[in-house]
């Protein structure tokens, strides 16, 4: 039983800890003033995150130290969706990989509120408020580059189609999913897509953009059994070249 | 072309075409400035703590929350365009200049305690 919740938790927080440290490639860099700080602090919410769930492995789960669990890990045991892996490239890119990661987010969390692993009951409630804003954030960027023209919107468009197998990848079953749904832990990943689908929906169906058709493509699975695309490494090389220099410092 | 070498990305992005004139962005015409209310306490006064510049209320919102919703206590901001509000000229202060002469005005002649105790006092009897 252990094992299966420690599966779950390592692939929600290896998500919030890759795609966080994607997000803040951004900062300093972000289109405008505004939205570079918005972003950057969505990014270190996303980090902290991570952090809240490796806390509960640590002391529930009998897990290691987070930051030794989160830098010093070989590529092949991080749980993360190749959703979160892939480089920013343009701005349109990343907004929309947000979008469907936070909406995502939100469903996940929501449905844990009422886990019966009773740990991440608290944390679900203590992150709803961060996750509403990270949604409505997403959602009106959605709606604001849908309207702003027709480059604008086929860029959008183009983000789509191009995210959404790969966020297909945040819903790829962990092990022993179906333990986790019999104990009621969780409502099971089928479950959480369904929901998220419909939330997407109803915002992008108004801002004029079409998902594609689920028989049209191949959810990009692989992560949750440590199967990863090519830029992971170089990301967790960086993400962990301080902390390497030194493991034991203390800061 | 000659681009601007500067990093900063709001700086060089502005030579977008290939002829290499800056692109003229007329004030309103893509985005405006936002003034920010900052409410501390649900009843509290909204108070004025400074600007975003965003494309539409909805952003500036979003914006706000984020540049002045983030560290001290708050509970809901207001955003309003800088455009949509209305003030009088500096020079027209002159008219607020004999306002310290008129304390006839303050609240303050009122003796209100001295009449609630003497109700308190009718009460006890």
């Amino acid at each position: 039983m252990n094992r299966a919740i420690n599966n779950l938790l390592t692939a929600m927080a290896d998500d919030a800890l890759i795609q966080g440290h994607r997000n803040s490639e951004w900062t300093g860099l972000g289109p405008i003033m505004e939205e570079d700080i918005a972003f950057s602090s969505m990014a270190q919410d996303k980090i902290g995150h991570a952090w809240a769930l490796y806390r509960i492995l640590q002391e529930d789960l009998n897990g290691s130290d987070p930051d030794r669990f989160a830098f010093l890990r070989n590529e092949k045991d991080y749980r993360c969706c190749h959703l979160a892996e892939q480089p920013n490239g343009e701005y349109d890119f990343s907004l929309v990989r947000h979008f469907l990661f936070d909406h995502a987010e939100a469903v996940r969390y929501g449905r844990l509120e009422q886990s019966s692993f009773a740990p991440l009951q608290p944390l679900a409630r203590k992150l709803k408020g961060e996750i509403k804003y990270h949604t409505l954030h997403a959602n009106a960027w959605v709606s604001q580059l849908c309207r702003a023209g027709e480059d604008s919107y086929i860029r959008m468009q183009a983000a789509l189609n191009r995210c959404f197998p790969l966020a297909l990848g945040l819903f790829e079953p962990p092990e022993e999913e179906a333990e986790l749904v019999a104990t009621a832990v969780y409502p099971g990943e089928k479950a959480l897509q369904e929901e998220w689908l419909d939330r997407i929906y109803n915002i992008l169906s108004p801002a004029g953009l079409n998902l594609p058709a689920m028989e049209d493509v191949t959810p990009a699975y692989g992560g949750r059994r440590g199967y990863h695309t090519e830029y992971l490494q170089p990301l967790l090389n960086e993400m962990g070249a301080v902390f390497r220099t030194d493991p034991e410092a203390i800061w | 072309m000659e681009n601007n070498q500067s990093l900063d990305p709001r700086v060089n992005r502005l030579q977008l075409n290939v002829s290499g004139e800056p692109v003229v962005v007329r004030d309103g015409e893509n985005w405006n400035v936002f003034e920010v209310f900052h409410q501390e306490k649900r009843g509290a006064h909204h108070e004025h703590v400074g600007c975003v510049h965003a494309p539409n209320a909805q952003l500036a919102l979003v914006f706000a929350k984020e540049q002045f919703g983030r560290r001290k206590k708050c509970v809901n901001l207001w955003v309003v365009r800088s455009a949509d509000i209305l003030a009088f000229n500096t020079e027209d202060e002159d008219m607020f200049a004999n306002n310290l002469e008129k304390t006839y005005r303050d609240a303050s002649g009122f003796k209100v305690m001295e009449k609630i105790n003497r109700y308190k006092k009718s009460g006890k009897e």
